[in-house]
């Protein structure tokens, strides 16, 4: 039996996240909102009402485009797209077709075991969203708060080669999604939906064969699973000599199972023509200079910097370049402590890391400030305050929204380095517990660390344990 | 005469100096409704009687309490010494094509006889706060598509008042009626093909159809969507300058509306033609069409008054010193009706997917099966033959195995309508015209039922007007007598972009110059009664 090799792309609906709707002055999300409470005569498509292009649109598509590597174009036009849905109150979608924002382009794939894929991008287009129908009780209802949400659809050449590498596509696209802050790519709420064409081939072969189509597979796990059944099944049915029939599949994500839709015999003529309510969009050389001066540094290129001006491992990087406000927020932090970056790498990764997925914030909307954080590594470093009280101002800091040293002083909680109060200490301790000390001297030396704990917890947290320590073998042993 | 039978900038004197005021205005024009409109066209069928093929029949809906709230609140900011706008107190009436808001809209469509806009159309609204006391909603063929107004939904369909036998043109025929019946004095109608410019011609008013992009579609219920223009249909010159201030501008629900600046109209009418060049191309004195039997090319000369009309209108505006160019070719005008049939009917097809029952509009009372067909019985319905035939041609032109010879051909052709302009127009060219002057029509108003269902020949009717809609230049067409049989006979003047006031002005020097014929003193048939 022949080796097969699996030839996947991957089309991309990405909600941008832009205030309001494309083509009218409705709020664009509606999430949690009540059905039919964003929409006015222009989204519903009443009789007489026009679209007005809403240019943040086009300036979040730009940099989509632009991160993608694709030639953005000078001139393109938006299209009707016509057919019959309740949903789709003009009876047509407002798109790009044969001219649409962005031809060309690629994205890099690092495979966490493996080279990186190079991804094509085919063609990156605006269009509109239709509304939601519901069936309920034997009537078909219909939400048009959707319509007229801004979309880019994104559709790759067939470059990936199995459903990991598929998953990993759309990894990627979240985090650049987020990273330019232009769709909250959240894909439970939708804003990042997926279709798959999944095809196989002897491996070696150049040429491509019948694909299936799989719709609204709409979770990273789904694009995995989805894929895989249908390599596995494709597989199955040419081992077996039957022929793959271009057919539409959906995913059922609960029973693991993919569906027929339809049969897709023939096409559906939806009469593309120019949209003669909206001019073409013109995008000249001033304007695009000026969207691309929102461009900021992609994640694979600022995790070779950071690898590189840094000198963190690889691990570090990865996981500091994961989303944008982060790995600013390490760069500020490393430039206000001034040196040694791996020891905020740690700090950042280990405990403020922790705070951010707690409390499910960004990096960027913490109050511990990276400033702050480096004058609270600076504090434990120069043993101002023990690690441990360190790490417990994060908190402190977050939750007060004041510096450290602020803290510091309001909470008295500057390390007691003064020997004497420390012995004054210890030497209470001892005299309170007479029979932890018989225990102790009895040979049984490792409740030192109960004697470490009571001293502490007198001093607060602000003595040195290190020396408490030493004092109170000194003293135990006397 | 009556109140009801000035002009829009005389009745907005008397009003402002108080000699009469916006409500008497308003009851004056309501007596005249009332005279001569007889009943508003309804979806109700029945033979016609005596009365109703002697009466005009402009209203679809006749909104008197929206124009009495008007007239008395004009009045009212006249008491207080507030300026209520430059159409102060002006009845007006609007084509049934756009949206006011509380008002039934129903494009002269079954499909749409139930909707009542939730808002108002950019130029409506415009025309309101500018002062103007709204009538009503005046009758059209249905979504516009035709040139009698018979196709209407709403019948009867309007009569000439000139000659209630013969159709007042179309689509913007009740618009056209009404004013020459002193119906309003301003109507707010729409030009695809020559939808304002041709009735104007055949009811004798003015019809002016804007730049593209002159005044918002912004409320406008879509027919061809490159084409159509919202213009104004005016007694005279004067009123249309007038109306087109107010209208004119960009408008924020409107992105193909210009963003160019709006000259006075009215300021702009003085000075008269000298020094102007004015062409006649022999393109316009003749109809050329296709055989649909045979396919070859049929030229047909145009009606010999008409003939007569332009060339002895050219004649006065050379006597008041302008230059007249002759011979001007125009080779592509013969290509603007095959472009149309095209063009057109692939962007009506598109925008008459919205009326499917679902949401607005009319829905089958049948039971059906499925959605498909709730979509089907309700669209079959629910429009009448016009739009059908529409869709059907829309939908073959633009599948994709034919939309290359057909669609993408036609705009190509379309391209080379618009450089026959260029060319002409163009200040540096060999013509370097400010206006082309041309015959509106082929013939003056045809009797009813004569063309109806010939939707071939219907359409030849506006050979002459479609240029102006394919290269989105503004063209004015203006009453210059009439023929044996007594009916209006208008000429056309075709400028270049934005040349609304040059175009004006010649038809205002042209009406100065002709105010002491006999012909200008003649009243429509139907006021005679």
């Amino acid at each position: 039996m022949p080796e097969y090799e699996a030839i996947i792309g991957l089309e991309t609906h990405i909600q941008l996240n832009t205030i309001t709707k494309v083509f009218c002055s409705c709020k664009a999300d509606s999430w949690e909102d009540l059905p039919n409470s964003n929409i006015c005569p222009v989204c519903t498509g009443l009789p007489g009402v026009l679209p007005v292009l809403n240019k943040a649109v086009v300036e979040k598509g730009v940099l989509l485009a632009a991160a993608m590597h694709a030639e953005i174009q000078p001139l393109s036009f938006f299209d009707r797209k016509n057919y019959f849905y309740p949903d789709l109150p003009k009876g047509y979608q407002i798109s790009q077709y044969d001219m649409p924002l962005a031809r060309g382009g690629y994205m890099d794939l690092p495979m966490p075991d493996g080279p990186t894929r190079q991804v094509a991008i085919e063609k990156l287009h605006i269009e509109e969203d239709a509304g939601k129908t519901k069936n309920e009780d034997g009537h078909r209802l219909i939400d048009f708060n959707r319509c007229g949400v801004p979309l880019v659809e994104m559709v790759t050449g067939p470059d990936l080669r199995s459903a990991d590498e598929a998953a990993q596509y759309i990894i990627r696209l979240r985090q650049l999604l987020r990273w330019l802050e232009i769709s909250e790519a959240n894909m439970e709420r939708g804003h990042l939906r997926c279709d798959a064409n999944v095809s196989i081939r002897p491996k070696g072969s150049g040429e491509l064969f019948t694909k299936t189509e799989i719709k609204n597979v709409n979770s990273i796990v789904a694009v995995r699973d989805a894929i895989q059944t249908e390599i596995q099944r494709q597989t199955r049915e040419v081992s077996a000599g039957n022929e793959i029939k271009a057919w539409t599949l959906e995913w059922d994500e609960d029973a693991g199972v993919l569906r027929k839709m339809r049969s897709k015999e023939t096409e559906a003529d939806y009469r593309y023509f120019h949209e003669p309510d909206l001019l073409p969009i013109r995008i000249d050389d001033a304007w695009r200079d000026d969207i691309l001066t929102q461009l900021p540094e992609l994640p694979l290129e600022r995790r070779a910097r950071f690898i590189e001006q840094y000198d963190l491992p690889e691990y570090d990087a990865n996981i500091l370049t994961d989303e944008r406000s982060l790995s600013d927020y390490f760069e500020t932090a490393v430039s206000a402590y001034g040196a040694d970056s791996k020891r905020v790498s740690n700090w950042l990764m280990n405990d403020v890391l922790r705070m951010i997925n707690e409390r499910e914030i960004k990096a960027g909307d913490l109050q511990l400030t990276p400033e702050y954080l480096a004058e609270i590594i600076k504090m434990v470093d120069n043993g101002t305050v023990n690690t441990s009280t360190g790490k417990s101002l994060l908190d402190k800091v977050e939750d007060a929204g004041k510096s450290p040293t602020q803290i510091v002083e309001d909470e008295g909680l500057a390390k007691v380095s003064d020997e004497g109060a420390i012995r004054a200490i210890c030497a209470e301790v001892v005299k309170e517990n007479p029979d932890q000390v018989a225990t102790y001297q009895g040979g049984k030396t490792s409740i030192i660390g109960w004697f470490v704990g009571q001293v502490m917890k007198k001093s607060r947290g602000k003595a040195d344990p290190q020396v408490v320590k030493a004092m109170l073998e000194e003293l135990l042993s006397a | 005469m009556a109140l009801c039978d000035l002009t829009a900038h005389q009745l907005v004197n008397l009003i402002r100096r108080r000699e009469v005021s916006a409500v008497e205005v308003l009851e004056s024009v309501l007596a005249r409704i009332a005279a001569v409109d007889g009943r508003p066209g309804t979806l109700e069928d029945g033979d016609l009687s005596t009365e109703d093929v002697q009466s005009v029949h402009a209203f679809i809906t006749l909104t008197e309490d929206r124009a009495r709230a008007q007239a008395l609140e004009v009045d009212r900011q006249l008491d207080a010494g507030e300026d209520p706008g430059p159409l102060a107190g002006v009845p007006v009436t609007i084509k049934d094509i756009f949206c006011v808001q509380g008002t039934p809209s129903t494009a002269g469509s079954r499909i749409l006889a139930n909707f009542v806009a939730p808002y108002t159309a950019t130029p409506a609204a415009r025309m309101e706060s500018a002062g103007a006391v709204t009538l009503g909603k005046v009758n059209l063929d249905e979504f516009t598509y035709g040139s009698s107004n018979e196709s209407s939904a709403f019948q009867p369909s309007t009569r000439n008042p000139w000659n209630p036998t013969r159709v007042p043109g179309g689509s913007s025929g009740g618009s056209a009626a009404a004013v020459a019946a002193g119906e309003g004095s301003l109507s707010l109608g729409t030009d695809t093909a020559g939808s304002i410019r041709q009735p104007a011609a055949f009811c004798g008013v003015v019809g002016l159809k804007p730049t593209y992009g002159r005044v918002s579609r912004y409320g406008l219920i879509a027919f061809g969507s490159s084409l159509d223009c919202p213009g104004t249909l005016a007694r005279d010159v004067k009123d249309a300058a007038l109306m087109l201030n107010v209208i004119a501008g960009p408008d924020r629900h409107d992105g193909t509306a210009a963003n160019v600046s709006v000259p006075d109209y009215v300021d702009s009418l003085e000075g008269g033609v000298r020094g102007m060049r004015i062409g006649l191309s022999p393109n316009y004195f003749r109809i050329t069409f296709f055989d649909t039997e045979t396919g070859e090319l049929r030229k047909e000369p145009i009606a010999q008054e008409i003939e007569d009309a332009v060339l002895s209108a050219a004649g006065h505006l050379a006597a008041m010193g302008a230059d007249i160019v002759e011979d001007v070719p125009m080779p592509h005008t013969k290509y603007g009706i095959p472009v149309y049939f095209v063009v057109s009917r692939v962007e009506a097809a598109s925008n008459l997917h919205r009326y499917d029952g679902v949401k607005y509009g009319y829905r089958t009372p049948d039971r059906v099966e499925d959605l498909p067909e709730m979509y089907r019985k309700s669209r079959a319905e629910g429009f009448g033959i016009q739009p059908k035939m529409r869709i059907l041609m829309g939908m073959y032109v633009s599948a994709a195995q034919y939309s290359e010879q057909y669609y993408n051909r036609a705009l190509r052709v379309r391209t080379l309508i618009r450089q026959d302009f260029d060319q002409i127009f163009d200040p540096t060219g060999p013509y370097r015209l400010d206006t082309l002057l041309t015959p509106t029509t082929p013939t003056t108003a045809f009797p009813m039922g004569d063309v109806y269902g010939d939707s071939v020949i219907m359409q030849y009717a506006d050979q002459l007007t479609v240029p102006a809609n394919h290269a989105g230049i503004p063209g004015l067409s203006i009453p210059a007598g009439f023929d044996q049989a007594g009916l209006p006979i208008g000429v056309q003047l075709l400028g270049p972009d934005f040349s609304e006031a040059t175009l004006l002005r010649i038809g205002h020097s042209y009406e100065m110059m002709t105010e002491d014929e006999e012909w200008r003193a003649r009243r429509p048939s139907v006021l005679e009664l």
